[in-house]
């Protein structure tokens, strides 16, 4: 069924032919199918049945697009098929990683095990309630430090600094401050609070302030980026109403701006909170509530999951299940975050009508 | 209280590009003057040195005086902030905040500002502004919109009103219509000429008939050539410049014949 054949040679042929719209499913099916069929028969597992089924997807629906539709058309899904194997490689780990916790670590998880700690616990399930204060508190106190700094820094660079050099050195300083390693923040925290305080000083403001460490240059350059997308007509239709320009900026830009620096934000504390060596470090590890970031050390999540499995003790099932569980604690507390943050992003987003 | 425009001797840069060249003018209180030219020829420029807001772009100055009512604008002791508030602005694009409501966009000014309102005279300056911008009888019913729900010729009679809320004595008009369709166009023309019982006003447009319509006075600028800084051609009542201009370059720029 071409156009060819029917249509007269003269005029442009705009009618060709078409592969049904459910074509790249029914290509889907077939390619697993066969893949699978395939690969039984010559006993190969699981990865290479997949990379077999990708491969006859691309070329199976290319070809089939060739012979019936145009040149073009098959480019076209051919590029689309890339871009779906692509994506669903992309999301195989992603699976892969919330299967693996969700079906360990939902076991664990019950009522005492999220409201006990594990002091005098020994040989038996306990909870993780400690854990989760540890976490919670040291991310909101590295929040309490990035936030102010990294929004300040990322006015500054944006509606003062301009092109100036002090400009230019900060965020070249903040690209650098990018890439430190966690626990070169770790040991610098624990070096800090060892000159001020004492030698072998831990707590959990110390996590905190290693923590802001990582999280200031994500805060600054978002929210730079967050800034300067703010249009610089509606600085001026501010500054033309007589508004100072610190007023401005209060008023008129950060609101504006308020939905993606909260993106933002939201997207450093994920990157910290499940950060482990420079806890490790500088908060060490407990099996008791400590609800005082100021005094002794403080537990929490990932050290937790690290010390149960590599110091699982006499019957180590029971710390690694418990180990899982927190995992399953820590990603669900990083979704809701994310939840909470795109609703309050959503709340504080322009609004356009209706 | 309108006020009238004194300028002498004014030259303005952006960094060491000299924009505009040497004007000399004097704009008449509670009247419409038209300012004309080619693009280029520094209108918008000269436009943002009556309310300084020419300096907010970095590296831009001015040399020369500016006085409203006799006080003048670029005096050290001068506060920009205050000349702005005494001295409104619309500009090309319609620019509400987009944070903000119809009703929170009118009161900006005020509320930027810190000035305390009770409820009932925000309505008030509310309600005066919107009329005062031909704006009222559309957007009454909806006031808790968001002011970027509006058409374009709706946001710029709200911006309009926002400029007009905070009761300053100039109001500058840069190509307020060239973004609007005609209907919404002759809204704001009539709206000029309320506005000029009360105001001093001055508007850039590209739109001879626009100028002949709505100005008393009419400035017509050019550049000499290409690179060169833009400078004031001829000032004069419009009438006698859409007839009898005193330069060749005006008759030319009108009749069509250039620019
Ligand atoms: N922000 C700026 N920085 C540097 N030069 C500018 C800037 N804005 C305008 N200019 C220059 O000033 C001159 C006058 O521009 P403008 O006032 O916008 O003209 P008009 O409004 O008459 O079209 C032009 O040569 C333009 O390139
Ligand atoms: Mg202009």
């Amino acid at each position: 069924m071409t156009d060819l054949d029917t249509a007269p040679h003269t005029a442009v042929a705009l009618r060709g032919g078409h592969l049904p719209r459910y074509a790249p499913a029914i290509a889907g099916i077939v390619a697993i199918a066969a893949g699978a069929l395939i690969g039984i028969t010559v006993h190969w597992n699981l990865a290479g049945i997949a990379i077999l089924a990708a491969l006859l997807y691309i070329v199976g629906l290319t070809i089939w697009s060739r012979l019936v539709e145009n040149a073009r058309r098959a480019t076209d899904r051919l590029v689309t098929a890339l871009v779906w194997v692509a994506l669903s490689l992309a999301f195989i780990p992603l699976f892969s990683l919330l299967y693996e916790t969700v079906s360990k670590g939902a076991g664990a998880i019950n009522g005492k095990f999220l409201t006990w700690t594990m002091r005098n616990v020994i040989d038996a399930p306990g909870g993780i309630y400690h854990a989760i204060v540890g976490t919670l508190l040291i991310t909101l106190a590295a929040t309490v430090i990035a936030v102010p700094v990294g929004l300040l820094s990322a006015i500054y660079l944006v509606e003062y600094g301009g092109p100036s050099r002090l400009a230019r050195w900060i965020r070249f300083l903040v690209d650098v401050m990018t890439g430190i390693p966690s626990i070169v923040a770790g040991l610098f925290a624990y070096a800090l609070f060892s000159l001020i305080i004492g030698p072998g000083t831990q707590f959990g403001i110390g996590g905190g302030v290693a923590l802001s460490l990582l999280m200031i240059p994500i805060v600054v350059r978002s929210t730079e980026e967050m800034l300067k997308l703010v249009p610089h007509d509606l600085r001026e239709a501010s500054y033309a109403l007589g508004v100072p320009k610190w007023k401005t900026i209060v008023k008129v830009v950060l609101p504006t701006a308020m939905a993606g620096i909260i993106t933002g934000v939201t997207l450093a504390i994920a990157r910290v909170i499940g950060e482990t060596a420079p806890l490790l470090i500088i908060c060490g590890s407990t099996d008791s509530l400590n609800t005082n970031l100021f005094h002794g050390q403080m537990a929490s999540l990932p050290v937790f999951i690290y010390t149960s499995y590599t110091q699982a003790g006499a019957n180590p099932e029971i710390l690694q299940n418990m180990a899982w569980g927190a995992a399953l604690v820590l990603i669900v507390i990083v979704m809701v975050l994310n939840i909470l943050a795109r609703v309050a992003g959503r709340f504080f987003a322009p609004k356009t009508g209706h | 209280m309108a006020k009238s425009i004194d300028v002498s001797d004014l030259n303005i840069y952006y960094g060491d590009f000299l924009a505009v060249e040497n004007v000399n003018m004097t704009v008449t209180a509670r009247s419409v003057t038209a300012l004309i030219g080619p693009s280029g020829c520094g209108k918008s420029t000269f436009l943002r040195t009556l309310n300084r807001m020419h300096e907010v772009i970095p590296g831009a100055r001015v040399q020369g005086k500016v006085l409203v009512d006799g006080q003048s604008l670029y005096d050290p002791q001068v506060d920009p902030v205050e000349v702005r508030r005494m001295v409104g602005m619309v500009f090309q694009r319609p620019n509400p905040f987009p944070t903000m409501s119809i009703y929170e966009n009118v009161l900006a000014g005020l509320r930027l500002n810190n000035k305390r309102l009770s409820k009932s005279d925000a309505d008030t300056v509310v309600e005066r502004s919107l009329q005062g911008a031909n704006l009222w009888n559309e957007v009454k019913e909806r006031l808790n919109k968001p002011g970027m729900s509006l058409s374009g010729g709706q946001q710029q009679r709200l911006c309009i009103a926002r400029a007009i809320a905070v009761e300053p004595q100039v109001l500058l008009m840069d190509e307020p219509c060239s973004a609007l369709d005609p209907i919404s166009t002759s809204a704001v023309e009539d709206l000029i000429h309320e506005l000029k019982e009360q105001y001093t006003i001055v508007i850039v447009t590209h739109n001879m008939q626009q100028a002949a319509r709505v100005s008393e006075d009419t400035a017509f600028f050019n550049l000499s050539a290409a690179g060169k800084p833009g400078r004031l051609v001829e000032m004069n009542p419009t009438k006698k410049i859409f007839s009898v201009p005193d330069e060749e370059a005006t008759e030319a720029y009108i009749s069509g014949r250039f620019g």
